[in-house]
């Protein structure tokens, strides 16, 4: 996999990523590289910062130090400022101290591409499934405003609720398009966050637990799904999970994360021998 | 199937609303203009459609604002500016040797300019405003309101707002329609309040109701939230802006000095009452609220004696108190309003109907 780390032709490479939240670091100098058309699941013990890297990814936090690029093109570049550069614990702070930050907003990096689903549901609480992905396709439309409300954007409009209809479809949610999100059961929310996150046109999809929740027939079918999504749409996909049987059966390559530092990196196979993630992690699994 | 039902929906729409106009016309032929039930009809339908401009905001696109009454004035002042009679200015602007504005235009370009400039204030304000959030960009847009009326009667403006003296002259709903009044109002009104529909309907609506629903999320799907935001905050007080200039055309003179924060604070109680994301709530609020404060509850106000006994509590300001209860109850009680979300046209149908305008 030593390879992997000069590929030009990465999805997504973080580089020597730390997030400091005062004198907390919740990242600790994190490097990856995520290849097209790869699963790549991040895990780790609760506490790890794998929700942190996320936000640090699509731009809802700006990390501390180092930098981020998305098909080769910077998204967030950041070194210690202000009252920073003395609290700063994490390393390489020199490294990124002359190179230009980099502040991406989350809008800016969803329409370069990176869509993602939340840990915590975040569905549009008072609207229907069907209106929650028609959200989402909300970005790529080039009516404005007044086009808009005086409906002569006709065909575009047509074009996004086929769209959005044409997404519940492919994640088996048709019937259930004029429910309210929120009514639905847990299962098929998660469902609807991965369809209105595909409605934004991603390359690379970021799932935070998808599975969270569910049972084991639950989580087999998740798997196959999003395999299935990955391959229909044409996508590179990131994911946090603690189901370890769903990583292990899905991923390409595993990240483990413990305390904000990598202890570790590799295929499945590779992850379930490695001693450090067995001491900090896998130590706890039955078999 | 889908369709004939949404073409007879459409018929039956274009039906109530042609209803409503001829009998708010209906009224004013059969009262004279000078009737209660007139100047209800009239000082209802403005407070309509600054009622609906304000839910644009606070219930559709979950952004606590209370500045309404700072554009309403923008655009009262505006209107009531570019439209005062030559003849008239020197009169007016008696202390001001005339002042600064030789010229005048009529009164419906004046109505979009009006709307134009509030516009103009909103964008200004909202670069800084909008980046807060909940209280606090409810307490910056209340201190706008608060600033914007004591600028206005700044006596170095003097020769452009006329200081704190009246503005009059101007043309006002009587001088232009006489004998039509409610009927133009209606008309004016519902235009506005059509266009604002429309939006809401729009894809630029959807985002609005998804930054009001969890703004993490809208920002996740790529809806840039300050550029959303501010489209929201400059259309709303577009729309506050014509409702202020209808508002100068009703009262017949202008002064700065009514557009106080009560004023926001009684829009909001028609929001609120008629339900926060709700057009067709916002407007029969505010037809009710008028009706009571104008007309029914008057009596509150007056001492009133039945044979030798004199009612307790009745006094001038007791209807303030009601209202004031009104509002207590209904944010204890009510807290959805009358109509909650929905839309009149929505009701009976139930979930289902959003069928009809999904495959619409």
């Amino acid at each position: 996999m030593s390879e992997a780390k000069t590929n030009r032709d990465s999805v997504l490479r973080l580089e020597n990523i730390t997030m400091q939240f005062g004198g907390v670091v919740a990242i600790n100098n994190l490097s990856l590289e995520i290849l097209p058309g790869e699963i790549v699941a991040l895990i780790g013990p609760n506490g790890a910062g794998k929700t942190t890297a996320f936000n640090c990814i699509t731009g809802v936090y700006e990390p501390t130090n180092g930098a981020v690029y998305f098909h080769g093109k910077p998204i967030a570049v950041n070194h210690p400022q202000g009252k920073m550069v003395r609290q700063y614990n994490g390393q390489n702070a020199e490294k990124y101290k002359d190179v230009h930050p980099v502040v991406y907003t989350p809008d800016r990096i969803t329409h370069m591409g990176i869509a993602r689903t939340f840990q915590n549901i975040r569905l549009f609480k008072s609207q229907t499934a069907f209106e929650n992905v028609l959200i989402a396709t909300h970005l790529r439309c080039k009516s404005n405003f007044l086009t808009a409300s005086l409906r002569l954007n006709r065909a575009e409009e047509k074009a996004m609720r086929k769209k959005a209809m044409d997404l519940l479809e492919t994640v088996g949610l048709a019937e259930e398009a004029d429910e309210l999100a929120t009514s639905l059961p847990y299962g098929k929310q998660r469902r609807l966050e991965i369809a209105r996150a595909l409605a934004t046109d991603p390359t690379l999809l970021l799932l935070d637990e998808p599975a969270a929740g569910m049972n084991p027939q639950e989580t087999d079918e998740l798997g196959e799904f999003i395999v299935d999504i990955k391959n229909r749409f044409h996508l590179t996909v990131f994911m946090i999970e603690h189901h370890m049987n769903l990583v292990m059966d899905i991923s390409d390559r595993i990240y483990v994360l413990d305390f904000g530092r990598q202890i570790a990196e590799g295929t499945p196979e590779e992850i379930q021998k490695n001693p450090d993630v067995i001491a900090a992690y896998l130590g706890v699994e039955e078999e | 199937m889908m369709k004939k039902n949404g073409k007879l929906r459409l018929i039956l729409s274009v039906a109530a609303v042609a209803l409503i106009f001829i009998g708010a016309w209906a009224t004013e032929q059969v009262n004279g203009t000078t009737s209660m039930v007139v100047t209800v009809l009239q000082k209802g339908a403005v407070y309509a459609l600054i009622a609906v401009s304000m839910n644009l905001l606070n219930g559709f696109t979950g952004l606590f604002s209370l500045g309404q009454a700072g554009f309403m004035l923008v655009g009262a002042y505006s209107y009531a500016i570019l439209t005062i009679p030559m003849a008239k200015r020197a009169a007016v602007y008696q202390y001001y040797q005339g002042g600064w504005v030789q010229f005048t235009i009529g009164f419906l370009p004046a109505l979009l300019i009006a709307g134009a400039v509030a516009a103009v204030f909103a964008a200004l304000i909202g670069l800084p405003v909008l980046r807060l959030k909940g209280d606090y960009l409810a307490i910056a847009t209340l201190g706008f309101a608060e600033i914007i009326r004591a600028v206005v009667q700044w006596d170095t403006i003097g020769p452009l707002t006329n200081g704190s003296n009246l503005l009059k002259t101007y043309p006002t709903l009587k001088t232009i329609m006489p004998g039509n009044t409610v009927l133009f109002t209606f008309l004016v009104v519902g235009v506005c309040i059509g266009l604002i529909l429309l939006l809401i309907n729009s894809t630029y609506g959807r985002a609005f109701k998804a930054i009001r629903d969890d703004e993490i999320a809208a920002e996740a799907m790529g809806i840039n939230l300050f550029h959303h935001k501010q489209m929201a905050f400059v259309i709303s007080s577009f729309f506050a802006g014509i409702g202020g200039a209808l508002l100068a055309m009703y009262q017949g003179s202008l002064q700065a000095n009514s557009f106080k924060s009560s004023m926001t604070y009684e829009i909001l109680l028609i929001v609120v009452i008629g339900g926060m994301g709700s057009v067709s709530g916002s407007v029969i609020a505010s037809f009710l609220f008028i009706a009571s404060s104008e007309w029914w509850l008057r009596f509150l106000d007056s001492e009133t004696m039945i044979g030798q006994f004199k009612v307790p509590l009745l006094a001038p300001g007791f209807r303030m108190v009601v209202f004031s209860v009104v509002i207590m109850v209904v944010v204890l009680f009510f807290r959805r309003g009358i109509m909650g979300t929905r839309e009149l046209w929505e009701l009976g149908g139930g979930r289902r109907a959003k069928g009809g305008i999904r495959k619409a």
